[in-house]
């Protein structure tokens, strides 16, 4: 009985996660704003530069999101074990952005990665507002 | 109403994790690695690599490996906890030492006890295996690193390593 109790929570956390790329922003919106009460909204450029920008990685090696990524967020992209990476870019492809958990992990893993540190509520809806305005 | 909610809960669950642990059985004489399946295991390895056979590490390995998801071969691919432990007890309880596979048993015969690897390519077994290659080969842009099994192994995903399934790219 305990199984099938979990079951249930589980099955319906996986609904409450179904999201909109509109419900991701919101949410970070509001923790933009409790992070600083002067935060005057995403910026479709800040996540563009941010995208691009290339950091020292671990290893003195240069590393972007676009590194795996490619510069073109539409584009199929590699990962270091050579696994492909479906786009990032809604346009290309409409799963991104739909899942709060998912977007929390890769944000949590990459930021790390790329950055050395956590990302901030205004950088990561600054991303996703970049990629929503792909064409 | 709760009964039949009871029934569709337990209709999902099974769905969703029953029958994904297929049989474990030994393959006629064959060296293919027994059929397994794991929605997570493939989900979450296979996002970013081809997602290996847990038949091809021992138990002790799994368990490091999956205990230094934070740096995971310099990347972090840190799980929550619940989806870890659920890895875990798939890989451990398919892993090469608790298989009858005759692959398995190789490959777990050529690691000391006291050894725990953590890359399948560091393995007695997968050097022996790949000794005539020159690392060149590993490089080349099509494979571009031994972690690629299914660049020249093309049924890999399924657990068979079989020469006759192999394709070099140039």
């Amino acid at each position: 009985m305990r199984k099938l109790t979990l079951s249930l929570v589980l099955f319906f956390a996986g609904i409450a996660q179904a999201a909109t790329p509109q419900d991701i922003l919101r949410d970070l919106e509001t923790e933009a704003r409790l992070a600083d009460a002067g935060f005057a909204g995403f910026s479709i450029t800040r996540g563009e530069r941010f995208y691009q920008a290339e950091r020292a990685g671990a290893d003195g090696t240069k590393l972007s999101c676009a590194t795996c990524h490619t510069a073109n967020p539409r584009a199929v992209g590699k990962t270091r074990a050579n696994k492909e990476i479906a786009p990032l870019a809604p346009a290309a492809n409409r799963e991104r952005s739909t899942d709060a958990a998912k977007v929390d992990k890769w944000f949590r893993r990459n930021c790390n990665d790329v950055l050395g540190r956590a990302c901030t509520a205004e950088e990561k809806g600054d991303f996703i507002i970049y990629m929503l305005n792909i064409r | 109403m709760k009964h039949s909610l009871r029934i569709a809960i337990l209709l999902i669950s099974v769905g969703t994790t029953g029958g994904l642990l297929a049989s474990g059985g030994e393959h006629e004489g064959d060296k293919r690695l027994p059929p397994v399946a794991n929605d997570k295991w493939r989900a979450e390895c296979g996002a970013c690599h081809m997602a290996y056979h847990p038949g091809l590490l021992p138990e002790r390995s799994w368990r490091k490996l999956m205990g230094g998801l934070g740096k995971h071969f310099g990347e972090n691919a840190s799980l929550d906890a619940a989806t870890a432990a659920g890895i875990t007890r798939f890989l451990t309880d398919n892993a090469a030492d608790h298989s009858t596979n005759r692959r398995s048993d190789k490959v777990a015969a050529s690691i000391s006890s006291h050894a725990m690897p953590l890359r399948i390519t560091e393995t007695a077994y997968f050097l022996g295996k790949h000794d005539e290659l020159d690392a060149g080969v590993f490089r080349r842009p099509k494979i571009g690193s031994a972690a690629n099994c299914a660049a020249c192994h093309h049924t890999a995903e399924r657990g068979d390593f079989s020469e006759r399934n192999v394709r070099i790219p140039r």
